[in-house]
């Protein structure tokens, strides 16, 4: 069964904020999805850290923070709905799924190994807390368009989550998904954009002009923020924002990135979309990981 | 395969077909928009079914639904992409997406969306597209001639060619009662009806005789089993006797009774189909018999592999061999 993730009350479990009154600080729970993903990278060996170091904050705002779900009870119907668009992003998703007590943490030992629920691409079939099956790219959006298009006809409350990256923003299906949100003014779909300015041949920005993102995604007609993903307080008050805010309209928050974050000589690595870790690299990025926590000298 | 040209020029005039053209023949019994009433009947007991379209509603007969239900219609827009991905989510928030485009877009645009989004997930989405195979005049862009080939390798997709409007009528509630994606081939507007007059039922899964004879075993699916019955009847005039078994499910195809009737009595066995020769109901059939150690004689009639002319389906159709004239003129030629 899914651990319980310390700090919970059986009180605040049913509103659907397993968090509420939680001591553990948004900080610790980025650490914590740091710390699962680079335990799953040890065991296959592979996996794409460089992308979940850089997502962890931003994760942790949404499990732990923004967003409304029961561990217990992934198909609840009162959830926000998270679309992990970007499917090689599921180290980073499980690892948070793992911390939310969505996943046991016993399963990191069977990260990519046949039969497990964990494969390297995430596929909705697999793993609880999936909500779609991502990895072809570009497909995000426009699930999120038809999931927020159902929760209306439901006359729901929830919100639906889609996690995409700028290299995915060369994906034209991105862009019709971005217009249909615009028109039918979803105002229960937040987008997050991943730039970390990196994908499979190179930095983005050369691979295909991205900017100016903000005004991009304002001119299609979304509610539009910009924030330093990896600035834990920017992340929440931009989604806090993102929520409440008034306008007949999608919201998209851009989240600039730091590929590996929290672990410096990774950071320092020559970015890579595919970050190359020896295998004795792995218990010494951890341990940097547990130093930097403790030493409370992160960011 | 007779893909020739052919010699006898049309005695009159014949102009572009438009692309709302009807397949129906001077004086033939039509009904209207069969797809459109039938969807709009059964939402009425179906609360979670919606529409959705690629701004195709008044060409797909989506219209009849859109008017209906005004609140269950989703508009996309010229965006397949996003159609499809749209319908998963709805079909993932429990509601039952009908969506319609054209054969082409879906299958060419669309693929990756549908293959993805909705059959890996084996979503409730009815995929309902019009201008299969030959059935515009507008040239390759609008020709879907090669959608089953496209579609028969999608895992989980279940694929119908319904043959007249009676058929699409009955297959609407049918493919609903299904649970997962269907792909239907859709004749629209002024759609020909005549199983009717032969007491044909649907049944999704199931190949169905339709009309029994003793020296050609017709295996055909949608547009082309109309043809096979016109066909069948030119031919009893030579005293040809044509049995024409309609295999309206393409996936999962009704081998058991594909095979039982191909083996008996030592019948020419010809597949007819609106659809390229390549990868269609030709190649499923041949590749079961072949499997069964049921070896009659086999041919197929269907569609070249080409990209096929602009012009009228009449002289189109006759053209390249799915005309009732030019399939009982091959079926003579193999006797």
């Amino acid at each position: 069964m899914a651990s319980t993730p310390p700090g919970k009350t059986a009180a605040a479990r049913d509103d659907g904020f397993p968090h509420t009154g939680s001591n553990v600080s948004l900080r610790e729970r980025a650490y914590r999805i740091r710390r699962h993903a680079l335990r799953m990278g040890e065991v296959q060996g592979q996996g794409y850290i460089a992308q979940a170091l850089g997502i962890a904050d931003v994760l942790a705002v949404c499990y732990f923070h923004a967003m409304r779900y029961r561990p217990d009870d992934t198909r609840w119907e009162g959830r926000d709905r998270f679309l992990l668009s970007i499917g090689h992003y599921a180290i980073a998703l499980y690892a948070a799924l793992i911390e939310a007590g969505i996943l046991p943490e016993s399963e990191i030992e069977t990260y990519g190994a046949d039969a497990s629920r964990l494969p390297m691409s995430g596929m909705a079939g697999y793993t609880p807390g999936m909500e779609m099956t991502g990895g072809s790219l570009g497909h995000g959006v426009g699930i999120a368009v038809g999931v927020a298009l159902g929760l209306k006809r439901k006359k729901s409350d929830s919100f639906v989550y889609t996690l995409f990256s700028d290299g995915e923003l060369n994906e034209g299906s991105i862009w019709e998904g971005v217009m249909g949100a615009a028109h039918w003014r979803l105002d229960n779909l937040i987008g997050i954009v991943d730039v970390n300015d990196q994908q499979a041949d190179g930095p983005s920005a050369a691979i295909s002009s991205r900017e100016p993102l903000h005004e991009r995604f304002r001119a299609f007609g979304w509610h539009t923020q910009r924030v330093d993903g990896n600035d834990i307080d920017a992340v929440a008050t931009a989604l806090d924002a993102a929520r409440a805010v008034r306008v007949a309209a999608p919201r998209i928050v851009i989240c600039d990135t730091r590929m590996a974050k929290g672990v410096p000589f990774l950071e320092a690595r020559e970015r890579n979309h595919f970050l190359r870790v020896e295998a004795g690299e792995w218990q010494r990025a951890i341990s940097l990981l547990d130093e930097t926590f403790s030493g409370g000298a992160v960011s | 395969m007779s893909g020739a040209p052919n010699a006898e020029a049309p005695k009159q005039r014949l102009t572009t077909s438009a692309m709302i053209a009807s397949i129906a023949a001077p004086g033939q019994r039509t009904a209207s928009a069969p797809f459109g009433h039938a969807l709009v009947a059964l939402a009425k007991s179906h609360p979670g079914i919606v529409g959705l379209t690629a701004d195709l509603a008044k060409y797909t007969d989506l219209h009849i639904f859109a008017q209906a239900y005004p609140d269950r219609f989703y508009q996309m827009g010229m965006a397949e992409q996003l159609l499809m991905s749209a319908a998963a989510g709805l079909a993932r928030e429990g509601a039952m997406p009908f969506v319609t485009t054209y054969a082409v877009f879906a299958s060419r645009r669309a693929y990756d969306f549908i293959c993805m989004a909705i059959a890996e997930e084996r979503l409730n989405v009815k995929i309902v597209c019009a201008l299969p195979g030959l059935t515009s005049g507008y040239g390759p862009s609008h020709q879907a001639t090669e959608d089953i080939a496209i579609f028969r390798g999608m895992p989980n997709l279940t694929i119908i060619d319904p043959a007249d409007a009676l058929e699409i009528e009955q297959a609407v509630p049918a493919i609903a009662a299904h649970d997962g994606p269907v792909y239907m081939r859709l004749l629209r507007g002024q759609v020909p009806l005549l199983l009717d007059a032969y007491g044909y039922r649907f049944e999704l899964g199931k190949a169905k005789t339709i009309r029994t004879g003793n020296d050609v075993l017709v295996i055909s699916t949608g547009l082309a089993t109309m043809r096979a019955l016109q066909a069948a009847e030119i031919l009893e005039r030579d005293s040809i006797g044509v049995e024409v078994l309609h295999a309206a499910t393409i996936k999962p195809l009704d081998l058991d009774t594909i095979i039982a009737a191909a083996g008996k009595g030592g019948r020419l066995v010809v597949v007819a189909e609106n659809h390229t020769i390549i990868g269609g109901l030709g190649e499923a059939v041949a590749a079961g018999l072949l499997r069964a150690g049921v070896a009659p004689k086999f041919r197929q009639i269907g569609l070249p592999d080409a990209f096929l002319a602009a012009g009228a389906l009449p002289t189109l159709h006759d053209r390249y061999g799915i005309s009732a004239e030019a399939i009982a003129r091959q079926i003579k030629g193999w006797l």
